[in-house]
């Protein structure tokens, strides 16, 4: 095992504006992308890859401390967005894992330039339409008061909170919280959290795909998550019991080695 | 100052208990509604406005969507009705909510066609449309400032310009954009916008557009109409005269204040319905500054007691000598439009009637033709600005 690095908060300049990115450990590099609800820090689950790779973990413009990008407003211009900063920082063929909506982004960078990813971690990940069209695929909890927003959340709501905004929050914090959300609707409003097309073109990856459900999420359901993989050619699907939405928060002791094997894998 | 009658044609009947989970407005079962109930309101309060003409005042119109506080969901239909049965009055239309609606040119046609049939008695407000509105539409919040700007943009242009012309925008695109009538008004009619925090104040400056604010403390407001005369100072623009600016008050005059004060609390129901969080303020409707400003407390008036909002100035209540009162502190602020909300909730029409003859019976002589007021604002400190 390479000795992990001290985590950094590196602030890219990118055009007029910043891209906040955050770095750490040492190895091979993966690019991990953040949920609606963006980074909480340097996370548990960023110091445990960082034993075993470079972790990349920026802030999408518009989330965190990342400004807005011109021109960049919808999850294809994301798409195109990473392919580039990808091939700047000479990342391609990635490894990506994408959490909630950056499993959907990375779905959506995979399906454009499926050379550009070699392997595809996708957790949790909203993007497709399975259902009927009376039928929400993806909860909203954005509209939720705190409690039943974070039960949507959690397998176990009483054992971990996501901050969400509230009055009392530390004001850089709540700016970056409060940035998250608007930049979550910004990006995935309309049509709620998916491409229409999305599910018809997973067919294009051919990066070799890992996805991971907490079996208890209540946002968007395993089962859901099992036409996901069954959408991608070859894909496995693992299920993480008494998980939530964030198996890599609720339970990073399982998501962590999993992710790791399959990351180090050969083919 | 002109005096407007406004009601927001509510549906009042339904109980606490209905309302306690979600509030009235987006998610409230319809099947709370009875159309033979609701047949009934929407000829009772279009008379209500014909009432308004007959007693010299002019009328507002607005429109909501899924919601019990506000059944007028078009406002070219009630004003479609009210051009024809009312003769004299302005039908200050506040207004057409443009992010929300999908083909702007429409938006144009309809306001052209009703400064027609009005005979160029149309005031045009646009607006950003409240939080609650966006999912009724499913209009993404953080895009709602941007899709207001380009919607305008392509109404004034098509009022304005006399022969077809193409739009490729952002979020609307036309090969051919002729938008027949034309305007009534030349170039075309008065044009108001609303605001509640600073992100769009400066641009109503610099459009010279009429500001109208809704429900805020004679204080909130000034600062408010303070931002738009710096910018416009800043600008080089000429200083805005009492036109420039509007309020919206809650309104009840009765014989005595102890008649006002006592049977015109019911004016207050607007106010204590129910706000459910999420669908009034959806992430990124609100500026990120601004939100930060709404958790910090700012934004509170809806808690207040009826005597602390009547010292306020949002609700104007009590004898014909107390609301002229209260009146002039708005007029003394600049303030030349004056929205009264003169319905609220289940007061009914003998009541509403009641308070809007008297109005314009012994108020509106009073402030009508108040000599204009120089505002020195250049002296209130700009550090008190709301939200600075």
């Amino acid at each position: 095992m390479a000795e992990a690095t001290a985590p950094r908060d590196l602030l890219r300049p990118h055009g007029d504006g910043e891209l906040e990115i955050r770095l750490g450990g040492q190895g091979p590099e993966v690019l991990l992308l953040h949920g609606s609800h963006g980074w909480w820090g340097w996370e548990p689950v960023h110091e445990l890859l960082a034993a075993e790779f470079s972790v990349i973990a920026p802030s999408h413009p518009g989330f965190g401390r990342s400004t807005r990008v011109p021109g960049v407003d919808t999850m294809d211009d994301l798409a195109y967005f990473y392919l580039d900063l990808m091939a700047e920082m000479r990342l391609t063929p990635a490894r990506i894992v994408g959490f909630g909506l950056g499993g959907w982004l990375a779905a959506e960078i995979a399906v454009r330039t499926p050379d550009a990813v070699d392997r595809l971690v996708l957790v949790d990940s909203v993007g497709i339409k399975v259902s009927d069209r009376e039928t929400l695929d993806v909860g909203d909890p954005f509209v939720l008061a705190a409690d039943p927003h974070q039960a949507m959340l959690w397998h176990d709501p009483t054992a971990h909170q996501a901050p969400l905004p509230h009055p009392g929050m530390e004001p850089t914090m709540l700016e970056a919280m409060l940035r998250n959300h608007e930049s979550a609707m910004y990006y995935g409003f309309k049509p709620y959290m998916h491409n229409p097309k999305l599910k018809q073109r997973l067919h294009r990856i051919k990066a070799r795909t890992l996805v991971v459900w907490g079996a208890d999420d209540r946002l968007v359901t395993p089962s859901y998550g099992e036409v996901f993989a069954a959408s991608i050619p070859g894909a496995q699907f693992v299920s993480i019991p008494e998980a939530g939405h964030y198996p890599h928060r609720e339970r990073p002791e399982a998501f962590v080695p999993l992710a790791i094997d399959f990351l180090r894998s050969t083919r | 100052m002109l005096a407007y009658h406004f009601t927001e044609m509510p549906y009042p009947f339904f109980s606490p208990e209905q309302e306690k989970d979600g509030g009235p407005r987006v998610i409230m079962p319809n099947s709370t509604f009875d159309p033979q109930i609701g047949a009934d309101l929407y000829n009772r309060y279009l008379d209500d406005y014909i009432y308004a003409d007959e007693l010299g005042l002019e009328i507002m119109l607005n429109e909501h969507h899924q919601t019990a506080t506000c059944t007028d969901v078009c406002l070219s239909i009630s004003a479609g009705a009210l051009a024809r049965q009312t003769r004299r009055a302005k039908i200050c239309l506040l207004g057409n909510p443009l992010p929300h609606r999908d083909n702007p040119v429409r938006v144009a046609e309809e306001v052209a066609m009703l400064d027609n049939v009005s005979r160029g008695r149309i005031i045009s407000g646009f607006v950003r449309g409240v939080g609650t509105e966006v999912h009724p539409a499913n209009t993404n919040p953080a895009l709602t400032r941007e899709r207001f700007e380009e919607s305008h943009d392509l109404i004034i242009k098509a009022w304005t310009t006399r022969e077809p012309f193409a739009w490729e925008g952002k979020h609307w695109h036309y090969r051919y954009v002729n938008v027949w009538p034309r305007t009534y008004q030349q170039p075309h009619p008065p044009i108001w916008i609303t605001g509640t925090s600073p992100d769009n104040v400066p641009w109503i400056a610099d459009h010279e557009y009429t500001f109208a604010v809704f429900l805020l403390s004679y204080d909130d407001a000034t600062r408010l109409f303070n931002i738009y005369r710096r910018r416009t100072e800043e600008l080089g623009l000429a200083e805005p005269g009492p036109d420039k600016f509007a309020v919206l008050a809650l309104c009840y005059v009765g014989e005595t204040d102890e008649e006002a004060w006592d049977e015109g609390r019911a004016i207050q129901w607007y106010l204590q319905r129910v706000r459910h969080p999420g669908f009034t303020n959806p992430p990124g409707f609100n500026s990120v500054r601004t939100q930060m400003m709404i958790m910090s407390g700012i934004d509170k008036p809806r808690g207040d007691s009826f005597e602390s909002l009547r010292e306020k100035g949002i609700i104007l209540a009590g004898s014909p000598k107390t609301v002229v009162k209260q009146i002039k502190e708005w007029h003394n602020r600049g303030v030349g439009h004056l929205l009264l909300m003169n319905q609220s909730g289940p007061m009914d029409a003998a009541m509403t009637r009641k308070s809007m003859k008297l109005f314009a019976e012994e108020v509106y002589p009073e402030i009508k033709d108040l000599p204009a007021v120089e505002v020195d604002w250049h002296s209130m400190d700009p550090s008190q600005a709301l939200f600075a």
